[in-house]
């Protein structure tokens, strides 16, 4: 079955989730799809899944244009999709998860559990249809959930990152059945940021950046550093760093941190790192290599199990997170909706947030809401946040609006060090130089800077330094100002180019 | 001044005209229960809409006051994010416990009240720190731990009495508050009883309450965990504590509950005859009422009080007056609904007027 998207777009008030996307899924291939978070995948997946319109372009089926209003129009079309986060019931055996919903095909009886068998024999599957589901493996859930979607009759798979939960084994496993997939026609679209595994599987790659499709690569030729610039893209306005303004002066300095987590895995490895007054640190990594963790380390909202941090030579290793931040430390979250941000609070509340012991949110234990409000006010003008006012609240506000309140609040009351995790992600292309020129100009009074980005571009323009960091580990100190986005990327993913 | 206009207008748009709704609605709907059960519905519009007497109006202002308390003390876990279905247990508990400390007469003349207060509170305080540990240390649901928590308090009120009480009649009671600790009433007419003194708890606790959630930084901090969890963690509060002083808090107003009636009129504590149940759970359905403000708390409190004082002229048009229990229940039903709608309207007026901020500017946003 041959899937075309042609020019998809869709709007959130204030954010362009998708835009001019075009995207062609052969019959009988495997269809990657690649991109950063926040690039656009998800919301596209639910275009063609029918869980949420289009508000422009087409989705062609086979040669015919077809719109979903709800999944079950998908269904309908032969599109089936497997999520991330499985939907399955333990209580109920492999069976009755599979016919819940699709009783009218063939029943939930013998013919059923025939044509269950039959399709687990076809592809390999190896499911017993009376097992419960609780005794199943994550590996075999997942089959649990393909076989659901193919009884349906699905000619295209979608798959959500579904190695993210598999041991390297089981991804072979995976694999195979894939392969059985396709040989008989059906698609798979693939998704994924797995560099290794992509080009392992595609028969085609499609990359998104920005909520839009920004290339395509042959995975015969396409080398991971080449799939890893498209992702993370060249094209934007390069940020660049004015005079050296690094002092000898340490603000921040980290001595053998380690983090084992209660499964005894270790997420971070003996790291060592100093940040002096004037100097940008920027950290890169593939995500989920403890850049979080690192993160979460420094302000206290986990403890180290070994090592010390020093914040202006005090050890602060065991303070709370207030008493983190009240000695100074900004903190731009990675996820501004679970962290940076109460969203039903105004924006004026939204001052208070992470500064609930300092002027001129507070006077001593009470809230002072006209310091707030007027404090609100100037980070609106400074930073250029569009916003009818300091009442409204922050869910009406756009991302990148969003984003720069939650700057602007970082940067009052003059801190001495600042965390910036993904500081521009989501953010539109105006609002990042905005953003960009903030760090820089605070950096010339003497601010530290710890920058964590999946954007190499901002991280080697930014960056008085860079750090490597791969499976916990410090793995290469690179100079930003010799470093290209290759090579970068070659540290990042740890071989050789 | 435009602020005062804007805040005004906002309050009419989106709570008072849906709490008038939901009202009118449930009466309707009761109505046409009574309608089709057969029983006269003219009668039962009378009863309900008719003016009360004063001897009426003392008894909504003294019952209004004990479910306001208890309202407040379901609504301050309401903003944490926490369900305190306890509360029923937890004024259980402050109610016998200040009953035994006041009849004991320990403390003399009027210093006894506030001795008394004291010790409800601190007794309720305690009952709710039993559910609340349990979350924080166990993960335990403060629901089913709460819910179950009731049984054992009503239990456990009633063995106390029953060993450490006299009897009296047919029933065991603690020992009567000495007439020096007795305050006197507000008396407002001549021709009825006194207004409770201690009435007059539910006016400070809802002060008390609007003060801390709205002007310091531990209200702050409690409104910022109860939205979101890991916001809360990530900017310095940590939500465990804040469960703890908030159910703290929480169980010390419930023990104030039942003490208007006490100090007003009952003088003595006893299960059944000299206590008054279930003022627990109306205290959550009027905090959802209410929308957990003081000003709707008050409001909703009246208006439970209005509706199962007038169900007592029911009778004699020959209407059950369970049915206002309908009346009630409904009431909460719409006014949710109510509210859920108008805050929807509200959030698309507001991202509309964003948008309008943005613009041609959002246009850019594609460049």
């Amino acid at each position: 079955m041959q899937v075309e998207l042609r020019g998809i777009a869709k709007r959130f008030p204030g954010v362009i989730a998708n835009h001019d996307v075009d995207l062609t899924i052969r019959a009988g291939a495997v269809h990657a799809l690649i991109g950063e978070n926040g690039a656009g995948k998800s919301t596209l997946m639910k275009i063609l899944y029918g869980v949420q319109g289009a508000d422009d372009g087409t989705i062609v089926v086979d040669g015919r244009e077809r719109h979903f209003s709800s999944p079950t129009d998908a269904i309908e079309a032969g599109i089936g999709m497997v999520f991330q986060h499985f939907m399955l019931a333990d209580n109920l055996t492999v069976l009755e998860n599979i016919v819940l919903g699709a009783e009218k095909m063939h029943g939930i009886g013998e013919k059923a559990r025939g044509r269950v068998r039959e399709i687990s024999a076809e592809f390999g599957f190896d499911i017993d249809p009376d097992v419960r589901v609780a005794e199943l493996g994550v590996a075999a859930r997942q089959r649990v959930e393909i076989l659901k979607v193919l009884y349906r009759g699905a000619r295209l798979i979608i798959l959500d990152e579904p190695t993210a939960v598999l041991v390297p084994q089981e991804v072979e496993v995976l694999f195979a059945n894939l392969r059985e997939l396709v040989a008989s026609g059906c698609s798979v679209l693939f998704i994924s940021h797995k560099l290794d595994e992509v080009l392992q599987i595609a028969d085609d790659i499609t990359v998104m950046r920005r909520g839009t499709t920004v290339g395509t690569a042959d995975p015969a030729t396409a080398t991971r550093q080449q799939l890893a610039e498209l992702m993370v893209g060249a094209e934007l306005p390069s940020p660049e760093l004015s005079a050296d303004t690094v002092t000898d002066t340490p603000v921040l300095s980290l001595r053998s941190i380690s983090l084992v987590d209660d499964t005894g895995r270790t997420l971070l490895a003996d790291l060592d790192l100093t940040i002096h007054r004037g100097e940008i640190v920027g950290i890169a990594g593939v995500e989920g290599n403890g850049q979080t963790e690192l993160v979460e380390v420094i302000m206290g909202m986990r403890r180290a199990t070994e090592g010390s941090i020093v914040l202006a030579e005090e050890d602060i290793t065991r303070l709370s997170v207030r008493k983190v931040r009240e000695r100074g430390v900004g903190f731009i979250p990675e996820d501004r909706h679970r962290h940076g941000v109460v969203l039903d609070f105004s924006l004026w509340e939204n001052r208070i947030l992470g500064h609930q012991t300092t002027a001129p949110a507070v006077r001593g234990p009470l809230l002072s809401p006209g310091g707030a409000r007027r404090d609100a006010e100037r980070i609106i003008d400074a930073y250029d946040v569009r916003t009818p006012s300091v009442h409204t609240t922050a869910r009406a506000l756009s991302g990148g609006n969003q984003q720069k309140f939650i700057v602007g609040r970082e940067m009052s009351g003059d801190p001495i060090l600042l965390l910036a995790s993904h500081p521009t992600r989501g953010v539109d292309v105006g609002a990042q130089a905005a953003i960009w020129d903030h760090i820089r100009r605070a950096r010339q009074e003497g601010l530290g800077v710890l920058l964590i980005s999946a954007d190499l571009d901002e991280l080697i323009g930014l960056s008085d330094r860079l750090e490597v960091i791969l499976r916990g580990h410090f793995t290469a100190q690179l100079d930003p100002r010799e470093v290209t986005a290759q090579e970068l990327g070659t540290a990042m993913t740890g071989g050789a180019a | 001044m435009s602020q005062l206009v804007r805040r005004v207008t906002q309050m009419v748009t989106y709570s008072i005209v849906p709490t008038l709704v939901a009202i009118a609605a449930a009466l309707l709907a009761t109505a046409a229960i009574v309608w089709i059960s057969g029983a006269p519905v003219g009668g039962f519009l009378e009863a309900m809409l008719s003016v009360p007497g004063q001897r009426d109006l003392v008894i909504i202002v003294n019952q209004a006051s004990m479910i306001a308390l208890s309202a407040f003390a379901a609504a301050i876990c309401f903003r944490m994010n926490i369900f305190n279905i306890g509360v029923e247990g937890q004024y259980i508990i402050g109610a016998c416990a200040g009953a035994f400390f006041a009849g004991s007469g320990i403390v003399p003349g009027p210093l006894n009240i506030l001795a008394t207060l004291v010790v409800a509170m601190l007794a309720g305080m305690a009952w709710a720190m039993i559910a609340a540990v349990l979350n924080v240390t166990r993960g335990v649901s403060e629901v089913i731990s709460a819910i179950m928590l009731n049984y054992v308090a009503l239990t456990l009120a009633g063995y106390l009495v029953k060993t450490y009480g006299s009897k009296s009649g047919y029933t065991f009671t603690t020992g009567t508050i000495p007439p020096s600790s007795q305050p006197l009433g507000f008396g407002i007419f001549s021709g009825a009883p006194d207004v409770w003194a201690l009435s007059i708890l539910a006016v400070i606790v809802a002060v008390g309450y609007s003060f801390l959630l709205g002007w310091t930084r531990f209200g702050f901090d409690l409104r910022t965990a109860g939205e979101s969890r890991t916001a809360a963690l990530a900017n310095g509060i940590n939500p465990k504590k804040m469960v703890l002083i908030t159910m703290a808090i929480s169980g010390a107003i419930a023990g104030l509950v039942w003490m208007p009636s006490f100090f007003g009129s009952t003088h003595t504590f006893g299960i059944p005859e000299y206590f008054q149940r279930g003022l627990g759970f109306t205290g959550l359905a009027v905090a959802l009422l209410g929308r957990n403000t003081s000003l709707g708390i008050f409001f909703g409190a009246t208006l439970f009080a209005f509706l199962s004082t007038q169900s007592n002229r029911l009778q004699s048009v020959g209407v059950g007056r369970d049915v206002v229990e309908i009346t009630q229940g409904v009431v909460v039903l719409m006014v949710v609904i109510a509210f859920e709608i108008s805050r929807r309207v509200k959030a698309r007026r507001e991202q509309e007027s964003v948008a309008r901020e943005l613009g041609a500017t959002s246009e850019g946003v594609r460049a």
